[in-house]
């Protein structure tokens, strides 16, 4: 059996203009990626792209032969939001990730199949059997977890047929407010807040007093502020149980990276170093099982 | 409403019946509840005799059993369920799937509230919960306007329980990995934020202060700045390379009191307030203070205004020495 992992493109956490979207998804489609994950998971207001345009990217990608799923919105506030999630839930062609438990019971009502996205806590292996009885198709592991809990939990857990996907590069998210910092950076209620957001195409750096790139604001959620980078440990979290990897959008490099990343899953190691170049940037401390921040050196690959 | 208030100590239940709870929450020491904090919470021995101060007394006791255990801690969550089933709790506020599900199978006569950490913000959610695991209350995050905790209490299955007042989230709860990032432990995994054992306070040349958590500069005060405790959202950092400051949130603590008209209207069964790691003293005096603004509330309903002295008290008790309405209040946002 084939136990290459797969790749995917999560969703993109960041606010880009319309163009840059339409751009940035015309060149996935002409990449090596298996899996494309498409919708707007971090702010409601966030509305250059409807939810109908997302479906008709959806079949766009889905005709070059990847798989589409649309994405849900992860934290909700008021009821209108949970109209988009509705919208997402039926669209009656699409595989959908839930990024939040409201669109796991929407799902689970209609009978539906449905992903979980990293921010849906399921920290054990009777969390992931509860969710696979409901439906639960492929689940993204929370990325405060690490390798060992990932092999307990697929241990204890004995699901051959559910897929699991690791956030293997790009910034992790790691929290989620009421309370938009961007507009707060700007001085700016929330509910005027201009869409400043889609100013910052990676989000904005927040440093610690003597410099260390320590966080980045993307609105409404916060992010690491280094990449994380677990592609060269891919053949570790393949053993480990991870059948997709994921690579979150990044306004540079994302391209080029699952062009190299395919190359070297086909075995090219000079690729593989290509995926590797800045790893000073990086991290990987939660796949060890260390503070996220941290840049653990991996264990030597044959 | 029904008072819900914070021990971690046998001698801060007692403070609590004291003062006016209704009911007291309360956790076991170990990293099975969100405030595993060395010296802090209860063994099984002191959990019973603190039952029996409350039963006694007409009050109720919960047990939190709401972080998200990991295979290798799994069975220590389950005896902690089995624990409270046995001790005859009230309830149990949870807020892992798995252990939910745990408790509902084996002690269904045991009920379960959804603790914060689920962070459960809409109808849909709170119907999942019940549904799968017949939960009788949710606790809800700190993330929702007034309005929103209004909808929300208009079309809710289960009962609802809001903070009143204590330290302040920011985030929404068991969805908040900063600590994680920064020290390999979080209120999902660990049971804490910002751990007290990766903090550092350095003296500076000045006479200042930094503080550090797991080597990374949380703030630096100037001589005779108060400095507080390096939570992590509560930091001082720069944006863009320009902005220096409280970027995310100020030190500062929730405090709804003047929302409790609002709040009894929109149907909120419980008001919570946060604080198992505070001492037996201020537990006493936060319920006193709450104690009287409900049964106040409850007499003069839409006339209902928060005495000065209340407030005084309460801003003295808080971070920072002062309060916020925090999300329930949109400008805030």
């Amino acid at each position: 059996m084939d136990t290459t992992p797969k790749l995917s493109l999560g969703p993109c956490q960041y606010f880009w203009p319309r163009t840059v979207v339409e751009a940035f998804y015309a060149r996935v489609a002409d990449s090596p990626v298996d899996i494309v994950y498409l919708g707007e998971t971090v702010c409601a207001k966030r509305r250059e792209l409807r939810p109908e345009d997302w479906i008709g990217l959806a079949g766009e990608l889905a005709g070059t032969g990847k798989q589409a799923v649309l994405s849900t919105l992860t934290l909700i506030e008021a009821r209108s939001e949970m109209g988009v999630v509705r919208r997402f839930c039926d669209n009656g062609e699409f595989l959908v990730e839930a990024n939040d438990i409201a669109a796991v019971q929407l799902l689970h009502s209609r009978g539906l199949p449905f992903v979980t996205g990293p921010s849906v806590n399921i920290y054990n292996a009777a969390t992931l059997r509860h969710y696979h009885r409901l439906g639960l198709q492929r689940w993204v592991m929370p990325v405060e977890l690490g390798r060992d809990a990932l092999q307990a939990i697929l241990g204890d857990a004995a699901l051959p047929q559910l897929q699991t996907e690791v956030f293997a590069h790009g910034r992790l998210p790691l929290a989620w407010s009421a309370r938009c910092y961007t507009a707060r950076y700007h001085d700016l209620p929330k509910d005027q807040c201009g869409l400043r957001c889609i100013e910052n195409p990676e989000g904005m750096p927040v440093h610690t007093r003597e410099g260390e790139h320590f966080l980045t604001i993307n609105g409404i959620q916060t992010q690491s502020g280094r990449v994380t980078n677990l592609l060269p440990e891919w053949r570790d979290l393949s053993a480990a149980g991870a059948d997709i990897l994921r690579l979150s959008p990044l306004p540079e490099g994302t391209i080029q990276r699952l062009h190299a990343m395919r190359q070297a899953l086909d075995g090219d190691p000079a690729a593989l170093a290509t995926v590797n170049a800045d790893r000073a940037q990086t991290c990987n401390g939660y796949w060890y099982g260390q503070a996220g921040m941290t840049l653990t050196a991996q264990a030597e690959h044959p | 409403m029904e008072l819900v208030c914070p021990a971690g100590s046998l001698p801060a239940l007692r403070a609590a019946v004291d003062a006016g709870a209704d009911t007291v929450y309360t956790g076991l020491k170990d990293a099975t509840n969100a405030r595993h904090f060395a010296g802090l919470n209860f063994t099984p021995d002191s959990l019973a005799r603190g039952i029996e101060y409350a039963r006694s007394r007409g009050r109720r006791v919960l047990m939190a059993i709401n972080t998200y255990p990991q295979p290798h801690g799994w069975g220590q969550w389950t005896t902690a369920v089995d624990r409270a089933a046995d001790l005859g709790v009230d309830g149990v506020i949870i807020a892992d799937a798995g252990v939910l599900g745990y408790a509902a199978d084996r002690h269904p006569g045991l009920p379960r509230h959804l603790s914060v950490q689920a962070s459960a913000t809409s109808t849909e959610a709170l119907q999942f919960y019940q549904e799968q695991f017949g939960i009788r209350r949710a606790v809800l995050p700190r993330v929702l306007s007034l309005t929103q905790v209004t909808r929300l209490a208009e079309n809710s299955p289960v009962e609802l329980e809001v903070f009143g007042f204590g330290s302040l989230c920011i985030m929404a709860e068991g969805r908040c990995l900063l600590s994680s990032y920064a020290t390999g432990e979080s209120p999902n995994t660990a049971g804490a934020c910002s751990p007290a054992g990766h903090v550092r306070w350095e003296d500076l040349p000045d006479g200042g202060l930094e503080t550090r958590l797991n080597g990374v500069l949380i703030d630096r005060f100037r001589p005779g700045e108060k400095a507080g405790y390096p939570t992590l959202c509560k930091g001082r950092f720069q944006v863009n390379g320009n902005k220096l400051g409280h970027i995310l949130e100020e030190p500062t603590s929730l405090n709804s009191m003047e929302l409790l008209p609002d709040l009894q209207a929109a149907g909120i069964t419980a008001i919570k307030l946060e604080g198992r790691q505070r001492s037996p003293a201020y537990v006493a005096q936060i319920t006193a203070v709450w104690r009287a603004a409900i049964d106040a509330c409850r007499a003069r309903g839409r006339e209902f205004r928060p005495q000065e002295d209340w407030q005084r008290t309460l801003a003295r008790l808080s971070e920072g020495s002062q309060t916020t309405l925090g999300a329930y209040h949109r400008a805030w946002q």
